[in-house]
């Protein structure tokens, strides 16, 4: 038990607080930024090597694109069906391989992209699903590359589904990032764990809360100004 | 410029195959504006999506300027691409993009440098009329705007040919004339080719010089309208001068068609006096139709065709196309 008239208690709980939100934005912030890299690829790759996709035959061999669609597809389902407590303890071998040591701050990434990956990738699809096939069309008319087609035509036309999807896809990284505190993963899940749950400090874990709504609320008002911004439809 | 030769395409599987073009042999000659007229599911929008290779045809040759497209590997379809323009019924352009960076894309695509690229947009956007709505998106435009906005953009990259796939059914009939004036004065001062298609008559009347009848993915008849105007029986020329229904009763009614209209011919009274018959006048129409005026008179005459045999041999001696409607009894 915490005693909250203690001296010093208020300072610090104010610099426990301050650590953790470090360490749960440089997490979702590196997480962030993977993801963004591999899922809009991995996302991008779904929808050309599709049926009737841009690069429906890569090499000129229909049973190729058949086989990267289907592997991707798999590979995109997997990470989303596996639930995220039970990705986060299958991966710690691997995370070990990777990082040399499967707990800590910067170990907590892997799970995390790991797991937000896959679920941008789905939203990627979606948005670049939703651009007109006659853009596309026009773009061959005018004879571009497949390559000029992604870059120019279909992912610029995406970019405000693509924002706000993100903005989703970021709320879960920050949702993940504090179940990742349980094992060992530091942020402000970790207060929440140690001192709330741990050491019965409901003033911690009211404080965890606030600024986890805090994190959520500026991610979503960036997120949705920046879509507008970016939307001139 | 464009040839399309014995083409076929067929859509759907095997069990319910769809014949969207059956053996369609197309001839388009430099620096004319051809109109392929048709109702919708006539198989024209397949057409012209061959002929840029939108569509690839399942047997026959496609040739733009001298190059078979249908021989040409990946890459050399792209370079062939860049001279064939294209705009869409739809508009289809980028709402990411101004009308400027629309316009650009195409120069992008090509590979022109910056600098060179912002002259050139400069240039054709004063060609349509928009250098002043340069900065705005196509969201902010109107319909005739956009269509000019996918002109600029089909035209940037200076191609030898322009297809129009209904380009102005989706805009109304004053826009739509602005937009044909405007096809019209790029075909004079750029000496471009266009093939358009269309469902509706009076965009082949106003532009084409030559023109196809396209249904059930079969061409019916093509040539050059003057021709066509004077064809016994052909049905686009019946298309570009309605003239109504029959008139009730058992009289001969022959259409008489002037090409090239010679003015101030007494034709019908002549024909009254000389062979002494009443001439009934059922209806008429003078069209401008590829550059000239012509006119259609459909009149009625007593008694059988035989019976006028000699007013009818008399009209045609005078080099009139005379075609007979109905014969009386």
């Amino acid at each position: 038990m915490i005693d909250s008239t203690a001296p010093g208690f208020w300072s610090q709980l104010f610099e426990t607080l301050l650590k953790a939100t470090g360490e749960t934005l440089y997490q979702v912030g590196v997480t962030m930024i993977i993801t963004l890299v591999i899922g809009l690829a991995l996302g991008t790759l779904l929808v050309v090597t599709d049926r009737g996709g841009i690069l429906e035959r890569p090499f000129g061999s229909i049973v190729a694109g058949r086989i990267i669609n289907a592997v991707t597809q798999t590979v995109v389902n997997l990470g989303r069906s596996i639930p995220f407590i039970i990705l986060m303890i299958a991966l710690i071998p691997f995370t070990r391989l990777l990082l040399g040591s499967a707990f800590g701050v910067t170990a907590a990434i892997v799970p995390l992209t790991v797991a937000a990956i896959p679920f941008y990738a789905r939203i990627v699809e979606i948005s670049l699903r939703e651009v007109n096939e006659g853009l596309v069309e026009a773009g061959h008319s005018l004879g571009a590359t497949r390559w000029q087609l992604v870059s120019k035509v279909i992912i610029p036309e995406a970019v405000p589904g693509l924002i706000r999807g993100f903005t989703t896809t970021v709320v879960s990284i920050v949702n993940y990032s504090a179940i990742v505190g349980a094992i060992g993963g530091g942020g402000l899940g970790d207060v929440a764990i140690r001192y709330g749950h741990q050491r019965y400090s409901v003033i911690h874990i009211v404080a965890v809360v606030i600024v986890l709504v805090a994190i959520v609320q500026i991610v979503q008002v960036v997120g949705a100004r920046l879509a507008n911004r970016m939307s001139h439809r | 410029m464009i040839t399309l030769s014995s083409v076929t395409k067929t859509f759907g599987d095997a069990a319910n195959p769809v014949r969207a073009l059956d053996d369609v042999t197309l001839s388009v000659a430099s620096g004319e504006i051809f109109g392929v007229i048709g109702q919708s599911g006539a198989g024209k929008s397949t057409l012209i999506r061959t002929v840029n290779l939108l569509e690839r045809p399942d047997s026959g040759t496609v040739t733009v300027a001298d190059r078979e497209l249908t021989a040409l590997s990946d890459r050399e379809l792209l370079q062939a691409r860049r001279e064939i323009g294209m705009v869409f019924q739809q508009f289809n352009l980028l709402d990411s993009r101004t009308v400027r960076g629309n316009v650009e894309l195409a120069l992008e695509i090509v590979g022109v440098e910056r600098r060179q690229r912002t002259a050139r947009t400069n240039e054709i956007l004063e060609l349509v009329g928009l250098e002043h709505k340069a900065q705005q998106y196509p969201a902010q435009l109107s319909g005739g705007q956009k269509q000019r906005v996918g002109i600029a953009r089909a035209l940037a990259s200076r191609p030898r040919v322009l297809l129009s796939d209904e380009a102005t059914s989706a805009l109304d009939p004053e826009t739509t004339e602005s937009i044909l004036q405007l096809l019209r004065s790029i075909n004079k001062e750029l000496g471009l080719t266009i093939l358009l298609i269309t469902h509706e008559m009076d965009v082949v009347k106003s532009i084409c010089d030559s023109a196809a009848l396209m249904s059930g993915g079969r061409i019916l008849e093509q040539g050059r309208l003057v021709d066509l105007l004077s064809q016994p029986g052909s049905q686009l020329a019946r298309g570009l001068f309605p003239l109504g229904e029959l008139p009730e009763g058992n009289s001969t009614v022959i259409d008489v068609t002037f090409v090239g209209l010679s003015s101030g011919r007494p034709v019908v009274s002549q024909l009254a006096r000389t062979h002494q018959i009443d001439v009934g006048l059922v209806g008429a129409a003078i069209e401008t139709i590829g550059g000239a005026q012509s006119g259609r008179t459909r009149l009625e005459l007593p008694g059988t065709a035989d019976a006028n045999a000699a007013a009818i041999n008399d009209l045609r001696a005078q080099g009139l196309v005379v075609e007979i409607v109905r014969s009386g009894r």
